[in-house]
């Protein structure tokens, strides 16, 4: 990549995978468990994560020098809660019915950890390119979880994606229901976010031995 | 009974770290004992029983769809309720800070237990979740409003503490390596969630009559409806054979 030198490019694969957001520094999970139960609301949950961090890590990061300290964390609560005024404005306007489904959920992106944690841990100390780089990275980190647990969730729980039915007709017994497959309806209900997460953390630290607690 | 019934609701049924999963973050990093568990827990029931009905009030006075009236007529038809979510958290932040140093000045035993989780509060969401669930489930009155934030504040507080006993005591068992630590954490909870998700029936039964009532009060309704139909059938057609005479 011409754009980005080789430690730019660093900041953006590292939260993918290595220095995962969700699953290795365990930070903002409240959001990430509450609407995976389909797909949909998971990608537009990942967008808005997307542009609240890349924005909000730019406007830290230039006001980095002149934020006293001591009320730096107020500083930080007000630009990422007009950030996500702005967010929760046009789903409402253009999309009514997601945000009604997303419900309060929007609004707690103001105090998703990953927000806070990245603001604190590198906006504070390093130039807006670079944070800017840094929130797209750890945004599109806590994106993948959000998108393959809504995947899983979606496809087993309802046998859908997007709403659209890719396994078959349950009612006409079309596709694999003919076989005598059945949605497993647990999937849909909340624990099983949990448990989705759980798996995907074993599957990662099993090929990953570095990564595991003791 | 309404409040009694939104206590164990908020307690048990929708259970903030169960079922909405707020403040994991918090309740996945604090967990690992029981004594710390307890102090950011009681921390969290403090905190919630302030902010909710503070924002309730904010909500009702300030937010709403016409709630500036009592400025005057002319300030009626704001709705300022967009600003919510950067009034709710000004609002929760500045009462943290606040808690802390009115604690801190007079009752220096309860800051050294609660004080290091005060700042962490701030940023917790399951006190920015119990104000917008306030908000988006209409609570009517102040009372319900103290009565939810204590309610939901204990069932988060029985969440952490319950996983932070069970944490100290797999350290013991033979967990696959690489599920140790955080892995086993998510699957607890999940298994937890599950079991709370059995208290889901508790309240339905009262629920049904009111159902009922609301049935029979639509058929009423219906009823009432033909009978007028019928009388205005009727007086059409007085006025009809009295136009033939």
């Amino acid at each position: 990549m011409g754009l980005l030198s080789k430690k730019d490019s660093k900041l953006i694969v590292d939260p993918l995978t290595d220095n995962n957001p969700i699953t290795i520094q365990v930070l903002g999970i409240c959001s990430a468990l509450a609407i995976t139960a389909q797909l949909k609301p998971s990608i537009v949950m990942a967008v808005s994560v997307l542009f609240v961090m890349g924005v909000g890590n730019v406007v830290i990061s230039l006001m980095r020098n002149i934020i006293p300290s001591k009320i730096r964390i107020i500083v930080q609560l007000i630009v990422v809660a007009t950030l996500v005024i702005i967010v929760d404005q046009v789903l409402k306007a253009y999309s009514y019915a997601l945000s009604k489904e997303l419900s309060v959920f929007i609004g707690l992106i103001i105090t998703n950890c990953i927000i806070m944690g990245r603001f604190e841990a590198f906006a504070l100390g390093n130039g807006p390119w670079r944070s800017f780089l840094d929130g797209i990275g750890n945004a599109l980190g806590y994106g993948v979880i959000l998108i393959i647990v809504g995947f899983f969730r979606e496809l087993l729980g309802s046998g859908t994606l997007f709403g659209f039915k890719v396994l078959g007709d349950p009612v006409e017994k079309t596709g694999l229901y003919a076989m005598g497959y059945e949605n497993n309806g647990f999937m849909v209900l909340p624990p099983m976010a949990l448990i989705v997460v759980g798996l995907i953390i074993w599957v990662q630290r099993s090929r990953n031995k570095a990564l595991i607690e003791d | 009974m309404e409040h009694i019934e939104l206590f164990f609701k908020s307690i048990f049924v929708d259970n903030m770290v169960f079922a909405y999963f707020l403040g994991m973050c918090s309740y996945l990093a604090v967990s690992k004992k029981v004594s710390t568990a307890v102090g950011l827990g009681a921390a969290v029931i403090f905190v919630l029983s302030i902010t909710v009905p503070l924002n309730w009030l904010l909500d009702q006075y300030l937010l709403q769809e016409g709630a500036l009236a009592w400025l005057g007529e002319e300030y009626a038809s704001y709705d300022l309720s967009f600003l919510s979510f950067i009034m709710f958290i000004a609002t929760i932040a500045t009462m943290v800070q606040l808690v802390e140093i009115v604690v801190e000045k007079f009752s220096p035993s309860l800051y050294n237990s609660l004080g290091i989780f005060l700042p962490l509060i701030a940023v917790n969401c399951a006190i920015l979740g119990g104000s917008l669930f306030m908000q988006s489930r209409e609570i009517e009155t102040l009372g319900l409003a103290l009565n939810y934030g204590v309610s939901s504040g204990i069932g988060w507080f029985l969440a952490i503490l319950a996983i932070a006993a069970i944490r100290e005591k797999i350290r013991y068992s033979a967990v696959p390596p690489a599920l140790r630590g955080l892995g086993i954490t998510f699957i607890i909870t999940g298994l937890m969630a599950i079991g709370f998700m059995s208290f889901g029936g508790m309240l339905t039964g009262g629920d049904e009559p009111v159902k009922n009532e609301e049935k029979t009060a639509i058929i009423e309704k219906e009823i009432e409806k033909e009978q007028v139909d019928t009388e205005t059938e009727v007086s059409l057609v007085d006025n009809l054979t009295k136009e033939k005479e």
